[in-house]
């Protein structure tokens, strides 16, 4: 398990750190050395974005995969103190009944999307895992994918989900600082760090297909830590588990809407991320999400990123009825499916809708 | 040159098989077809979206194409059944071309799953494509377990490094009597007109094609190649000498 080794990881970081100044930049092989000099220098961004558009094109092609999220309940029992749907705020609470769910996937399957994301706050009562498999099981009549992105489960109820057409399962950590991370996240089952940090090898041990992991961009003041980790934790996970398709994210906080203290990842540090990211895995999935403005989305088409989320909304429901403004963050890119897919086309690029085989 | 080649019970003019995979549209498919002559497509089972409100890619291929469905992203032997058995469905295609790649860094087949893959679907009928890590042993239980064709590596998927595993594909194309189709490497017309002089059957570029900056001229580049190849090694290649001979031997008098 990944815990057993981070606190190696962490030794080996804080002696490349120290050594810095003796490690060189480089655009060709990236270590871990050069990995983390990368991330603490000028780099020449355009020579970085050609090589990893070329990687990108040749393991991926010409194509990006795109994806509806869908929020079926935002009951949370953890104190985050970022996040919208912490359950320290008084908000409205709500979950989708079955039928609504239905007619949710439905609208999104119209809309033409053929992978879907699944998402849930932290509740076992209220969005407990039955409930979940309720929605997976809808889902299954729907789309050729189903991804969850909801709270760390046990590894036989992710062999569960699993038996039941679940194919991928996200799961942020948000920050691989220990200390960081105990002090953002106040209360409740989040709080135990190691739980939340295994919970991706447990459901690659219940068999799943893809996963997908990240840092909360934004968190830590030292954002080179949290990229560094991320991708030793996505290395690890390909070392040991060859059959899995690993994807990262990096969701960026913006200081307006945040209550706490912030250190926003500006847009040159941000792609010099997702470059380095294809330049040290070259097979990883990267996903950016309509957390992203379409300015900065449109311009990373072809410079790393292998799958876009398209036409989101971070309320519960709220595509085939409306819904309440209750927003776990703020969509930043709000164009509709059609718009996206123009885009892509425009850059050459064929948008992706089908990832998995229907069973 | 050989008007035909026989392969699955089917007679093909051209050797070049071309891959779908990373297109950058499917828009351009009926023309790739028509500039390159090629007759075969693959395509992944798990890109074949039949009930999509957006874009299904059998709708792009013309109706005389022949359709070779792959299990890509199956994981073990049971799950490419499975997904064979769903793309042949969908279809209406016999051809199947087993790939089970449990190492997603390198995509790197399993050679003993496929095997096993091979072995039920082509007791169910279906006409076997084995994707193989070029190992003879391996290609002469495929022939056994009833494959109409092995397809071993040239190298790995989409790295376009060309037949790098050509001393293990040469034995392979010298003792087994089923066709013998490379695929993956090949990112090149000069590796696709060796794979030809070697004496492969026939060959499948995907990312060459599809990644390159026209890839309807670069297939028909890649069929040129494929052509030239094919009627060299029918000619018959000359062997690599190791000290210059001379265009007119010294000797020749003697033959007066």
């Amino acid at each position: 398990m990944f815990s057993d080794i981070i606190s190696l990881e962490l030794k080996k970081f804080k002696k490349i750190k120290r050594d810095l100044n003796r490690v060189s930049v480089s655009y060709e092989e990236i270590n871990e050395k050069s990995l983390l000099k990368n991330l603490n220098s000028k780099l020449e961004l355009e020579r970085l974005a050609l090589k990893s558009k070329e990687i990108t094109d040749s393991f991926f092609g010409k194509t990006v995969l795109l994806y509806a999220p869908l929020y079926i309940s935002n009951y949370c029992v953890n104190g985050c103190s970022y996040c919208g749907f912490s359950a320290t705020n008084r908000i409205e609470r709500d979950k989708l009944e079955d039928k609504e769910i239905e007619k949710e996937m439905i609208a999104l399957k119209e809309k033409g999307f053929d992978t879907i994301l699944i998402l849930t706050g932290e509740d076992r009562i209220r969005s407990g895992v039955g409930y979940i498999l309720k929605a997976i099981k809808i889902a299954r009549k729907y789309f050729s994918e189903i991804l969850i992105e909801t709270y760390p489960l046990e590894q036989d109820e992710y062999k569960k989900l699993i038996d039941n057409g679940l194919c991928g399962v996200t799961l942020y950590q948000e920050t691989y600082d220990k200390n960081l991370y105990l002090k953002l996240h106040k209360f409740g089952p989040k709080k135990n760090f190691e739980y939340r940090l295994n919970a991706i090898e447990r459901a690659v041990k219940a068999g799943i297909k893809e996963v997908n992991i990240g840092p909360l961009l934004g968190l830590n003041k030292n954002f080179d830590f949290d990229v560094y980790m991320t991708l030793m934790h996505a290395k690890h996970i390909q070392n040991n588990y060859p059959e899995v398709e690993v994807s990262l994210s990096y969701p960026r906080m913006r200081s307006s809407v945040s209550k706490i203290k912030t250190y926003p990842v500006t847009d040159i540090d941000f792609v010099k991320i997702i470059c380095l990211s294809r330049l040290f895995l070259e097979r990883v999935g990267i996903n950016i999400s309509t957390r992203e403005n379409a300015y900065i989305r449109d311009n990373l088409i072809g410079i790393g990123i292998t799958k876009m989320s398209a036409e989101s909304k971070t309320t519960v429901g709220g595509y085939f009825q409306n819904s309440s403004d209750l927003k776990q963050f703020e969509i930043e890119d709000s164009r509709s499916l059609n718009e996206i897919i123009k885009i892509i086309e425009k850059k050459g690029y064929r948008p992706e809708f089908t990832n998995w085989v229907k069973i | 040159m050989q008007k035909h080649f026989e392969i699955a019970g089917k007679k093909l003019k051209s050797r070049l098989f071309i891959g779908t995979g990373k297109l950058p549209t499917y828009k351009i498919i009926p023309q790739m077809l028509s500039r390159s002559k090629a007759e075969v497509l693959t395509v992944a089972v798990r890109r074949i979206n039949p009930d999509s409100k957006v874009e299904n890619i059998l709708d792009y291929i013309p109706k005389n194409a022949v359709i070779m469905v792959n299990t890509s992203g199956a994981r073990n032997a049971k799950e490419a059944v499975r997904i064979a058995e769903i793309g042949a469905e969908i279809t209406k295609t016999d051809w199947i071309k087993i790939e089970i790649e449990a190492d997603t860094r390198y995509l790197a087949p399993d050679n003993e799953e496929t095997v096993k893959a091979t072995k039920e679907l082509s007791r169910k009928g279906f006409k076997i494509f084995p994707y193989i890590t070029p190992d003879l042993i391996t290609a002469k239980k495929l022939q056994d377990a009833g494959a109409v064709s092995v397809m071993p590596l040239g190298s790995f998927i989409g790295t376009n490094k060309g037949i790098t595993a050509k001393t293990l594909i040469e034995p392979i194309i010298k003792e087994i009597k089923i066709p013998v189709i490379i695929d993956a490497g090949i990112g090149r017309p000069s590796h696709a007109a060796q794979a030809m002089e070697m004496g492969a059957d026939a060959v499948l570029v995907n990312t060459a094609i599809a990644i390159s900056k026209d890839p309807v001229k670069m297939s028909e580049a890649m069929s040129k190649a494929v052509e030239s190849g094919r009627m060299a090694y029918e000619i018959g290649i000359l062997k690599e000498e190791d000290y210059a001979k001379p265009s007119s031997p010294l000797t020749d008098f003697l033959n007066n």
